[in-house]
């Protein structure tokens, strides 16, 4: 029954067999003997940067109640290394591979997007906006809606791949940023990033994460992400894929009921290694027991009563 | 590796702080080896929410069961002490790489301190199979922690207890102990787990005899296979220091290229 099921979903001109990918950072080869990859909608490598990067201090996770707190660094081989052997790697499965960037500045961004985007290997490119713009005021690009814009537009530039602006929940007005985005030129949005927290032993006195603060991700986040899916949805016509607290197909579904047209499953990973495969399987049978035959028409189909004023 | 329904055999406190499970694993159709470990799912609530790393304690191939020796210390370890015989509990393993026992070394020491014992308990375990003479130096906060020591001397290795309970176990006396096990039991490699402190000691006195070894370190792991390099360290290569991943290059590794801080 599951077999009529229309699952395929695009993002610009990149077209997905299904939904369900992994979020950047947590997945990789290592896990290839854990599953079948090529059963995944896309593949999502971690995010790359232009040079080798050592990463943060440690600890670099620790445990929240339903969560954890991160702040890895973007531990990177740099971009050459990528070119020449994390990108062949995917390159032998039969899925889009998603190229995530990380960069210090807008020229850098588009520097590394051009090369990427020449690759015939990737099918589109994610940009990482939530990143600390290091030649400004370290602030992330995408916590201003004037550089998201510069950056999205400039990279739209120089690559005809589809872009993905990975947001950052750590904004007053996620709306304006999506606008922004959606201006520029970009084909897709992440909604969203790790949210910025922190926590202390309270026996040590000492914050828990080596760099003091870091994301938070884990299903603690889930409703602040379907929320920020929602506003989204609400000023953009691009599509969304939700990321963040993602731990099962329900979770998933709910997702895409706020207005995700994919989904992003992360720290999930981490505690079961199939739950991307389940979440796929969850949501084939959501489609079944509801009658629905192509899940683009679920996308968005929350029911707010049209009587319903809503205040943010 | 991959995430087995292990059935637990047994799960019992042995002294004040420290638990221990068996648990059956028939159904793992891959190799085991010492210093690998497993991250067992510890309840299915928020908190613990993440799965927790546990070396293995003893492997016992005919029998088809393996060990783990556990210190209680948070919410993971509390919940894992509500496991009952004939549960069916989930493990994710075997993780890393163990340690390797060269045919050349027919004579090592152990320095381990607290939960480290339970680490270098099954290299001990592997030591008595190949008929490797063992030597050990248990450290601990007290006797009451010390009681694996009673496994090691199972397995035939010679063990040295030092405790703060008894005042032995300052740095003074540990060195004092390892220079002259080095001598009396022609010691042709080291191995270590368990205290900064005390590995730095082993690094140390082995680098100076030219002797080599290997570390067991501990971290806090996301993953723990290698995708999200939450848990790093430094070590020297050819090429200068390079930090690599205790879950998957580790945990592990060669005692001379670990930087201990």
């Amino acid at each position: 029954m599951t077999k009529n099921l229309k699952l395929d979903v695009k993002i610009g001109s990149l077209h997905m067999k299904n939904p369900v990918m992994p979020a950047s950072g947590a997945f990789g080869f290592e896990m290839a003997s854990l599953f079948d990859f090529n059963e995944l909608g896309a593949l999502v490598p971690k995010s790359i940067t232009k040079y080798p990067r050592g990463g943060n201090d440690t600890p670099r996770v620790c445990e929240v109640t339903g969560g954890m707190i991160n702040s890895i660094g973007i531990q990177s081989k740099g971009l050459p290394y990528y070119m020449e052997h994390i990108i062949p790697e995917y390159a032998k499965y039969d899925v889009p591979l998603i190229a995530s960037i990380s960069a210090d500045s807008i020229e850098e961004f588009a520097e590394m997007s051009e090369i990427i985007g020449k690759d015939p290997a990737v099918s589109a490119i994610e940009l990482n906006i939530s990143c600390p713009n290091l030649e400004g005021d370290g602030k992330a690009f995408g916590m201003d809606g004037d550089l998201s814009f510069e950056l999205i537009q400039k990279v739209k530039g120089v690559t005809d791949q589809p872009l993905i602006a990975k947001l950052t929940p750590n904004v007053t007005s996620i709306q304006e940023i999506a606008i922004a985005c959606e201006e520029a030129g970009a084909d897709g949005l992440n909604v969203a990033n790790t949210i910025l927290a922190m926590a202390i032993d309270i026996h040590t006195r000492k914050p828990k994460i080596g760099n003091v603060m870091g994301g938070i991700s884990g299903p603690a986040i889930k409703p602040i992400i379907v929320r920020m899916i929602h506003q989204v949805r609400n000023v953009s016509t691009l599509p969304i894929i939700g990321c963040g607290g993602i731990m099962n197909s329900d979770d998933a579904i709910e997702m895409i009921l706020a207005g995700a047209s994919a989904v992003q499953v992360g720290t999930a990973n981490f505690i079961n290694p199939l739950s991307m495969i389940e979440v796929l399987e969850g949501i084939k049978e959501y489609m079944v027991e509801y009658n629905i035959s192509d899940i683009n028409n679920l996308v968005g189909k929350v029911n707010i009563p049209s009587s319903t004023t809503t205040l943010y | 590796m991959k995430a087995y329904p292990l059935e637990v055999l047994s799960n019992v406190q042995v002294s004040e702080r420290y638990w221990h499970m068996k648990v059956d694993s028939t159904i793992i159709d891959e190799s085991i080896t010492a210093g690998q470990f497993f991250n067992i799912k510890c309840g299915e609530g928020e908190l613990p929410f993440l799965r927790r790393p546990f070396s293995i304690y003893r492997i016992n191939r005919e029998e088809k069961t393996i060990e783990f020796l556990y210190l209680v210390k948070g919410s993971g370890t509390v919940q894992m002490t509500k496991f009952v015989p004939g549960e069916n509990i989930d493990v994710f393993g075997p993780l890393g790489v163990g340690f390797s026992l060269k045919e050349e070394w027919d004579s090592i020491l152990l320095l381990a301190r607290g939960v480290g014992i339970a680490t270098l308990a099954a290299l001990a375990q592997e030591a008595a199979e190949k008929n490797v003479k063992c030597v050990a130096i248990l450290s601990a906060r007290s006797n009451n922690d010390l009681l694996a020591a009673e496994t090691l001397q199972g397995f035939g290795a010679t063990v040295v207890k030092v405790t703060e309970e008894d005042g032995t176990s300052n740095v003074e006396n540990v060195q004092r102990l390892v220079n002259q096990l080095f001598e009396e039991h022609d010691i042709k490699a080291a191995f270590t787990c368990g205290s900064m402190r005390l590995s730095r000691l082993m690094q140390r006195s082995a680098e100076k005899r030219g002797i080599p070894g290997q570390i067991a370190l501990e971290e806090h792991m996301g993953c723990a296979v290698g995708v999200c390099y939450a848990c790093v360290c430094d070590v020297r290569g050819p090429h200068g220091i390079n930090s690599v991943r205790v879950c998957k290059e580790g945990p592990v590794f060669d005692l001379e290229k670990v930087v201990l801080t």
